[in-house]
């Protein structure tokens, strides 16, 4: 026995330095960026699947006038519900589990700064998503404010679900600011000699900018949800003018928070398309330095307009002038954006691998959500524009075609650097199309419907809005079957497939292409060369 | 391919939807009928105008781009990657566009909040989910519910042309009239929109908004309230007639004759009785008009949210209670006072029902005079 040449123990030791631990246990104790990163993808993806069967009930109802499948207090939570939903469960984690994967190998880091902390920032999630769902059984029914909880709507006159919907945003809250916290230590602490901020890749740099924004407002939403709580449960009158007051002051307080949150999910898809664009075009990216600062004044700008939300509430006419001006302002950046990735485009050697096509697809649809900001943006014509389909149009085009779009792109971009395999280019040419026809049904159309007059979150609607409803309809039923594509497409893709080189892609530059794919468990140990 | 079937159903629906009915749906914002409106829309279709610019020349030069400068025509990437004039030059640009969009959007926001000088003021105050207007020169005030029958929403009836566009009463106003709007809440926050007059102001509790119209034409004008407030958001419809200078004085003066011999009405009829048939008709329609949205139509609420009348311990046995709450509400929830809602006799009729529908079988008769005493203690 004592000939044995092998020391168990040591072998052991090795085993946990440099490979993943096996089973449930590797996932649940995990502080490796890579395999957060993963837990974060799936975990959004999943909730990209539960927010659009609610969606599909939503557009279920509303395919023919008339009451049909569901009463309007269950329609009124599923319109919630969904977006809570889409934007805390979908496009924020996934944006982080991008962040997780892709920061530590773009800026050479061994892994993110706080990995104790990266592990917990993600499994507070499904408790808070938990919380949220299963408030949907309980007698009275979940949250039915809209996401946006105006009070006293979710105060006086909301269900006991109320509390609950409380505890589970103050969990995504935290969960996202230890998510920031990390995402900025470690592009300060973690760069590579010679990587200067100025060199960092744009993905780096708008997820930098965008850590900052959500260290700003997730506590502003934190403090919005507690004055829900104590005006409701504690006899605190924040929002009660009966108690001195103001139910205005809540839509001040939410949108402070909720209009830098809209850029929070829209500058790392800048990032995204910053990358995928010039690989694709075989060209540098036009203008690097002025899409930083582009993306700085956007961060700036995005503290300074937030009533444009809130024109209908009565406010003195100078405050409306100054927050149209301001937003106005918001499309100059915006459209240095677009300027330069049409620019870096320009004269290059393009190919159209699916990255390429959704990268595309963001450009030119997030454009027309940008059009569409800015009508939104003009005063008197936003007191037609407000709380119709036009805005449900506008939001989806930017969240839906923009950011998701944008994190589509982003899967199929590095996919082959996380799987090792190819994914099957047929197959994802097959989901971009499909999802594109059907996206641009199921929002286009809502353009005219909210022109015509159709206020948004009704259950039901007057007879001239029946054919349309029931086109946007058949597109969200369309676009939901199209997501199944990409699910086959992936698990496709994990369990095997053409082998990838590092490089992966013809031009694709940046260190996380210098190292093999699949992406060891630990990249650069010892820090790589900047020149 | 499913999907492909998909898109063909889609493609052919969008077609029918043009060739069958495309006159009935507007594609385009309303001119409206006054003057703000009208600047209103030239002002949408500028910015319309001025993004369509915008998109065909960057559109234009991305697809030009896409079209010449690919891999498989053969072609070489060029490596340039900056240019400071450039970037000067479309930043500065924009800027420019974006000011000359500024300066009409800033006139006529100027026009829209000047509500001096009103000839005629009407108090409108959204509750859940109706509207109440009061002419504040005129002794004349009403609730304005939706008219459409509940058996049209649940398909059990054919939908009629103005299908959740119809209320029993209509606000009325005269044409060639600055009318001012005050708009105020009593629970949670509506917003009181119509779009042929581009007028759409949130009524928030607790606060009084204004805005103003002046319609030039005779005609009926009809909304929607466009703030999310609750379980019937969908159905509080507005319907505005506007009337002759003429017309409208008749109409107001009859109105007021009207409500103010049914106030008399109402004094003569505390020292009647009515019959346990009257009251429960009586009661039924009332009940059907402004409790059955929450309580429901068979008295069993909606568990959690709108507590049951069938067989609950107010309805059964405390009737001073049950008269209380009808009349003054419970502050803190949904339930309102109905005390300037609704007659005397309707609360005694509706009171009488709820102690008497649904096996809740009591017995109890409650008259007029029975809550003009529980309303002046």
């Amino acid at each position: 026995m004592s000939t044995v040449t092998t020391d168990p123990h040591a072998h052991a030791e090795h085993e946990h330095h440099h490979g993943p631990a096996k089973g449930l246990k590797r996932w649940l104790y995990t502080t490796n960026h890579k395999d957060i990163g993963t837990l974060y993808l799936l975990f959004a993806l999943t909730m990209f699947f539960i927010g659009g069967a609610m969606a599909m009930v939503i557009r279920a109802e509303l395919f023919q006038p008339g009451l049909q499948i569901v009463q309007p207090d269950f329609f009124n939570q599923m319109t919630t519900v969904h977006g809570l939903i889409m934007v805390f469960g979908a496009v924020m984690p996934a944006f982080t589990g991008l962040a997780n994967w892709l920061v530590p190998m773009m800026i050479g880091a061994p892994d993110m700064a706080l990995p104790r902390m990266n592990n917990w920032s993600f499994w507070i999630l499904p408790f808070a998503f938990s919380i949220l769902l299963l408030s949907l059984f309980m007698e009275g029914g979940g949250p039915g404010f809209g996401w946006t909880f105006y009070a006293p709507l979710s105060t006086t006159y909301s269900s006991d679900s109320t509390a609950l919907f409380v505890f589970s945003v103050h969990i995504m809250g935290i969960s996202s600011i230890m998510g920031a916290i990390n995402v900025i230590v470690t592009i300060m602490n973690l760069r590579a000699p010679g990587m200067t901020y100025m060199k960092m890749p744009l993905f780096v740099w708008t997820w930098f900018i965008t850590a900052y924004l959500l260290i700003a407002v997730m506590p502003v939403l934190a403090g919005a949800v507690t004055m829900v709580l104590t005006d409701k449960y504690f006899g605190t009158s924040f929002f009660d003018a009966a108690g001195g007051g103001d139910p205005v002051l809540f839509q001040h307080i939410f949108w402070f928070f909720g209009h830098p949150e809209v850029y929070i999910m829209i500058l790392p898809a800048f990032g995204i398309v910053s990358s995928i664009v010039p690989t694709f075009a075989r060209k540098p990216l036009f203008g690097y330095a002025s899409m930083v600062y582009a993306t700085s004044s956007i961060a700036l700008l995005s503290f300074l307009v937030w009533a444009h939300h809130m024109f209908t509430t009565g406010m003195p006419v100078f405050a409306e002038l100054f927050f149209m001006y301001c937003t106005m302002l918001i499309a100059v950046p915006t459209g240095v954006k677009v300027f330069n990735w049409v620019a870096t485009m320009w004269r290059g050697a393009m190919t159209f691998e699916v990255p390429m096509m959704f990268a595309l697809a963001f450009i030119v649809l997030f454009t027309i959500g940008g059009f569409s900001g800015l009508m939104l943006a003009i005063t008197p014509a936003d007191f037609q524009y407000h709380d119709t389909y036009f805005v449900v149009a506008h939001f989806h085009y930017v969240l839906v075609t923009g950011a998701i779009f944008s994190i589509m792109a982003a899967a199929y971009y590095w996919l082959p650097k996380w799987t090792g395999h190819m994914y099957d280019e047929t197959l994802g040419q097959w989901h971009f199309w499909c999802s594109l026809i059907s996206v641009n049904v199921l929002f286009f159309p809502m353009h005219f419907v909210g022109l015509a007059g159709m206020p948004r979150r009704i259950p039901d609607y007057a007879l001239q809005f029946a054919d349309f409803n029931a086109l946007i309809s058949i597109g969200g039923f369309a676009f939901g079957l199209s997501q199944l594509l990409f699910v086959w497409l992936v698990v496709k893709c994990i369990k095997g497939g053409e082998k990838a080189t590092a490089q992966v892609w013809e031009g694709a530059e940046g260190l996380e292409w210098t190292i093999p794919s699949p992406a060891p468990y630990h990249s650069f140990t010892t820090p790589p060369e900047i020149k | 391919m499913a999907k492909t079937s998909y898109l063909c159903w889609s493609l052919l629906t969008f077609l029918l939807a043009f060739s069958t009915q495309s006159a009935e749906m507007p594609l385009n914002m309303t001119q409206g009928v006054t003057e703000i409106s009208q600047q209103v829309y030239h002002l949408h279709m500028k910015i319309f105008y001025i993004c369509c610019a915008i998109g065909v020349a960057v559109f234009g030069v991305m697809f030009w781009s896409i079209i010449h400068h690919r891999k498989s025509k053969g072609v070489e990437p060029a490596q340039f990657h900056e240019s400071t004039k450039v970037e000067l030059l479309w930043t500065a640009l924009p800027v420019v566009i974006l000011i000359l969009m500024a300066i009409p959007a800033t006139q006529t926001l100027i026009a829209m909040e000047d509500t001096s000088e009103a000839d005629v003021t009407v108090l409108i105050t959204g509750s859940q989910w109706k509207w109440h207007y009061k002419y504040m020169d005129h002794k004349v005030e009403y609730y304005s519910l939706l008219a459409t029958p509940r058996k049209q929403i649940d398909n059990k009836l054919k939908k009629g042309d103005n299908y959740l566009l119809e209320v029993d009463r209509p606000l009325v106003i005269p044409t060639g009239k600055k009318v001012r709007f005050l708009v105020t809440s009593d629970d949670v926050i509506h917003s009181w929109w119509v779009p042929a007059f581009a007028v759409k102001k949130d009524a928030n509790p607790g606060f009084i908004n204004e805005a103003w119209t002046k319609v030039d034409h005779p005609g009926v004008y009809r909304g929607q309230c466009a703030e999310l407030c609750g379980k019937d958001h969908g159905f509080m419809p507005i319907v505005v007639i506007a009337k002759d200078q003429a017309d409208f004085d008749q109409w107001i003066a009859q109105e007021a004759a009207t409500q103010a011999a049914a106030k008399a009405e109402e004094q003569k009829l505390l020292s009647m009785n009515m019959s346990k048939e009257e009251l429960m008709a009586l009661g039924e329609k009332t009940y059907m008009g402004y409790c059955a949205a929450c309580h429901q139509p068979t008295g069993m609420g909606i568990p959690g949210v709108f507590p049951a009348l069938k067989g609950s311990k107010m309805a059964l046995e405390d009737l001073p209670g049950h008269i209380d709450i009808v009349l003054n509400g419970k502050t803190g929830t949904a339930m309102q006072a109905f005390a300037k809602q609704l007659s005397l006799s309707e609360i005694a009729a509706v009171i009488t029902y709820e102690r008497n529908a649904w096996d809740n079988n009591t017995g109890d008769l409650v008259q007029a005079a029975d809550i003009a005493k529980a309303q002046k203690p």
